[in-house]
């Protein structure tokens, strides 16, 4: 046997490792990088970064980008710049909640599910399944309407809607890593379900699901401004991109009011895209081409 | 990987109508408990909406009149207990009476089917389209792996999935009708034409009905922008999925094997590595369909499409009850049997399934 | 795992000799066969004769280049390899056809039967189709004509009621009935090199016997050249006559089956032949 083999034959129970610097060979995974990082630090900064208040009204208004205002002027004559600016500090920390906690609140229904089995995975699958099979954006509409339009009521619409989907992938993980030698062996030393699930499971979907979760976060980004553009989200005049978008409608021939704040989504859910495919890649080992070359030693 | 069974004995199998007749039955019986299901939901989530539904049916004069709305009150069953009006809306829907909607004030099971057509005529041209250009872009890209075309294709379908839908229509809006007026910019039709009589619902298959031909140019003319919009949403997840399953499927050994046959790439491609992975795509298809009929919303509002995007969105600001119980109801149930269909043909296509 | 001893089991074929160098029309000659992938050698100068009307094996471990060896007489090495050498048929170097060329050969005069039956047929075509399509693709047969000779080469192998066999799917058959239907597939064209990699690996000890007696006949009555790949020497000892064993890409050992199994004269030919009785185990 030649070197080479080992390495994928030794790893049937661990498969899922996500390989990270296989991740930074990826060109685009770099620049994903970069462009969330600067979008975080923007977010970071933001209010040390806007040369003007994002809520104050001016007499300039409807000004097309300029030296001053280098993204224009809006109907109200603030500042497009520096809305845009502050706006990364209304979607970006909001979205970060939301993937997080829909990821552990799913997670943990999912690995109960798969876990226990039986009557507990019905439940929780049934449920699951009736959520999904409702449209989210339709259902998330609805709790942003009846709770009244605000970020946090559509953050809480939003999570009502997103867990299903960490539910269903954690339960065939867990289910797949269920029946492995390393699991019985766990709970045949003793120790409950939870410690069972902490120290044998975790690990191994620990890399799958944050790929999920750091694809989801654009996902996340773009519901958010999708309710607030439908003026269910962020309440005027809070700066947040979608409704800043919406604004431009009723204003088209000032096109900067709608085109910078939308570009600011495009960008920062591009770089994360960017990143979730490079860290998608790196854990499937199949993708990568010397692994298939070891394959053909034979 | 399936064991191979101790000896050689050949596999008894029953005629192939069985298995199918009996997988058709139980997905269909699935699908009706699924159905059930998203009864109860709207039902519950409805009713933990803190408003009057009352208020919301009457005018205000009538709603300070305590005997009128005690009557209202009595003829909605809302002074019953919940299971009762759980049992009693369950007893309407099987009359296709889904109540009155609060907004326009009349049955909202005739608002649906207005609405409704408007939005599966968008999303069947969309779905056509998108799954074409989808699959055959993917496949193009999985099958010419780590090329230059592959990369580019990459490329723009995770542009694709990145932009706001939002954002792509107004541009859209924006570039195509306000700056070079190349196509209309709202409605369904133009507002001077008459709609063509109502068969489906869908003007562009009624007009042709009717045999309307400049009724049906107008119609497409129309369809193009949010179609246009919908199609640039979809397709960027159909080509990464599709081209994710395909590469997949190329992989396996029976592709080598088919190649080992000398056969041309042109009968492996197709009739071997695309039927390998049609499951999943039909699957996606599917569930882009689905999306394609609730993502309308932030389309239909740009082009002022009147569909049910549209109406569930009017619904859900004016916490019209009745109305956005029939839409997620209509929703559900179109979800669910889209999946059905999905089901059913993937056990035609795929002998496997049907063992289940 | 049955150890096969050399003079019973199988009735003895074409007397094994040490190869010759003479090649027949039937057989294959490698010269000088070298392989390399992302710069890693993977064949270093491979020397076989396949001698025509015989079952030549190839013997060795994972990664000894055997089923590389097989696979790039077809043509069907990794994309990226770098080859030299020569691959002689019937008086043409395989090396220098142009992958039309090759496709010709493919399915017709040299065929592959694979390790894992189950996962070499598409799932969802039916038996019928599968071992019609290169039929009619090659010898544009009619339907019906492509028909009638699937049912008779699955007579041919053994596969009981061949009308009903040809509407099912490969699900619906064990492991080796879809070995067999899968040399079925491959003796369809007038064969005359069949690949065998591996053939039995994956199959119940009491259904290998069966495949090798069906391998020794169809050499016998169909006059084909096999070149039997494997790992395990209690099947090359029951099928092969002359054994060829392989070693990090190289050829270390040549010799007929008495020569090899009774008298190896290489330290690890003789490892492997002292290893009998535990099974390599592979993914």
């Amino acid at each position: 046997m030649t070197e080479g083999t080992m390495t994928i034959v030794e790893l049937p129970k661990q498969r899922r490792l996500l390989r990270l610097p296989y991740a930074w060979r990826n060109p685009l995974a770099i620049i994903g990088a970069v462009i969330v990082g600067l979008w975080l630090l923007i977010a970071l900064l933001a209010p040390w970064l806007v040369p003007f208040n994002p809520v104050a009204q001016g007499s300039d208004r409807l000004l097309p980008p300029n030296a001053v205002n280098w993204f224009g002027t809006d109907a109200l004559g603030r500042d497009v710049f520096s809305r845009v600016i502050s706006g990364s500090q209304t979607s970006i920390p909001v979205a970060i909640v939301l993937v997080v906690v829909s990821l552990v609140f799913g997670s943990v229904l999912g690995a109960l599910a798969g876990f226990l089995g039986k009557a507990v995975d019905e439940v929780i699958m049934r449920i699951t399944d009736v959520v999904l099979a409702f449209p989210s954006i339709i259902l998330a509409m609805v709790i942003a309407a009846a709770l009244g339009p605000s970020l946090i009521n559509a953050v809480v619409a939003l999570l009502l809607v997103s867990w299903p989907q960490y539910t269903r992938i954690m339960r065939s993980l867990v289910i797949s890593l269920r029946g492995s030698e390393f699991v019985i062996a766990g709970r045949l030393l003793g120790g409950g379900v939870f410690s069972s699930l902490r120290r044998d499971i975790l690990p191994n979907v620990a890399a799958p699901m944050l790929v999920m979760a750091a694809v989801d976060f654009g996902s996340a980004i773009l519901l958010l401004s999708g309710l607030s553009f439908l003026g269910l989200g962020a309440v005027p005049p809070a700066p947040e991109w979608g409704s800043m978008v919406s604004d431009g409608m009723s204003n088209f021939s000032a096109w900067w009011i709608a085109a910078f704040p939308g570009l600011s989504i495009f960008t920062i859910v591009v770089g994360i895209n960017f990143m979730g495919d490079a860290m998608r890649d790196a854990l499937d080992p199949r993708s990568s081409p010397r692994s298939r070359a070891m394959d053909e030693e034979d | 990987m399936p064991q191979a069974p101790v000896g050689d004995a050949a596999v008894a199998t029953p005629r192939r109508s069985h298995p199918l007749l009996r997988y058709i039955s139980i997905r269909f019986l699935i699908s009706i408990l699924l159905v059930w299901g998203v009864t109860v939901v709207t039902f519950v989530v409805t009713n933990l909406v803190p408003t009057d539904p009352v208020s919301a049916v009457l005018g205000e004069q009538a709603a300070n009149n305590p005997e009128i709305v005690a009557a209202l009150r009595a003829e909605m069953g809302l002074d019953q207990p919940l299971l009762t009006q759980y049992w009693l809306y369950l007893t309407r829907l099987v009359h296709f009476d889904l109540g009155m909607s609060a907004q326009t004030r009349g049955p909202v099971a005739a608002d649906l089917a207005r609405a409704f057509p408007a939005t599966l005529e968008l999303a069947l041209f969309v779905l056509f389209f998108s799954v074409l250009l989808g699959v055959g872009l993917g496949m193009l890209a999985a099958l010419r792996h780590q090329s230059w075309l592959d990369k580019t294709i990459r490329v723009l379908s995770l542009f694709g999935i990145s932009m706001p839908v939002f954002w792509i229509a107004m541009l859209a809006y924006y570039v195509l009708f306000y700056q070079l007026h190349w196509l209309p910019g709202s409605g369904r039709l133009d507002s001077a034409l008459i709609p063509p009589p109502t068969v489906t619902g869908m003007y562009t298959v009624d007009s042709l009905i009717a045999g309307r031909f400049d009724l049906f140019t107008n119609a497409v003319s129309h369809l193009i922008l949010p179609a246009l919009v919908l199609t640039l949403f979809t397709i960027g997840t159909l080509i990464r999925f599709s081209r994710s399953a395909i590469l997949d499927v190329s992989q396996q050994d029976y592709v080598q094997a088919a190649r080992a046959k000398g056969l041309p790439n042109r009968i492996i491609n197709f009739r071997y590595i695309l039927r390998g992975a049609s499951l999943p795509i039909l699957t996606m298809s599917g569930l882009t369909f689905g999306s394609l009929l609730s993502g309308a919303v932030l389309t239909e509002s740009v082009f002022s499409w009147n569909g049910l995007g549209q109406y569930a969105y009017k619904a859900a600001i004016s916490l019209d009850l009745q109305a956005i119980m029939g839409v997620g109801l209509l929703i559900g149930v179109v979800y669910i049997f889209t999946n059905f269909a999905v089901d059913l043909l993937c056990g035609l296509i795929d002998p496997r399934v049907r063992v289940q | 795992m049955t150890d096969f001893d050399a003079a019973s089991a199988t009735t003895p074929g074409a007397s094994a000799t040490r190869a010759s160098t003479a090649q027949t029309d039937a057989g294959v000659t490698i010269r000088n066969l070298t392989l390399e992938l992302h710069g890693r050698r993977l064949l270093d100068n491979v020397n076989l004769d396949i001698a025509g009307g015989t079952i030549t094996g190839l013997a060795g471990e994972s990664g000894s280049g055997k089923t590389l060896s097989g696979m790039t007489m077809l043509g069907l090495q990794p994309k990226g390899s770098e080859v030299s050498g020569e691959i002689l048929y019937a008086g043409v170097n395989l090396l220098e056809q142009t992958e039309d060329q090759m496709n010709r050969y493919r399915g017709t005069e040299i065929s592959v039967i694979f390790q894992d039956p189950t996962a070499s047929m598409h799932p969802m075509i039916s038996i019928g189709e599968q071992l019609t399509d290169h039929l009619r693709y090659h010898l544009k047969l009619s339907k019906k004509q492509a028909l009638a000779r699937a049912i008779e080469l699955l007579g041919m192998v053994k596969v009981p009621d061949p009308h009903l066999a040809v509407t099912k799917y490969p699900h619906q058959f064990s492991g080796g009935q879809l070995q067999r239907i899968a040399i079925a597939g491959a003796i369809a064209c007038d064969l005359k090199i069949l690949i065998a990699d591996e053939p039995t690996t994956a199959l119940d000890v009491t259904v290998q016997a069966g495949i090798m007696h069906l391998l020794r006949d169809l050499c016998d009555t169909l006059g084909l050249t096999i070149l039997l790949i494997t790992h395990d020497l209690g099947v090359m000892s029951g099928l092969a006559d002359s054994i060829a064993v392989m070693r990090n890409g190289r050829v270390i050992e040549v010799g007929s089956r008495f020569e090899i199994i009774r008298n190896p004269r290489e330290d690890y030919t003789r490892s492997l032949i002292e290893s009998l009785p535990n099974r390599q185990a592979r993914a």
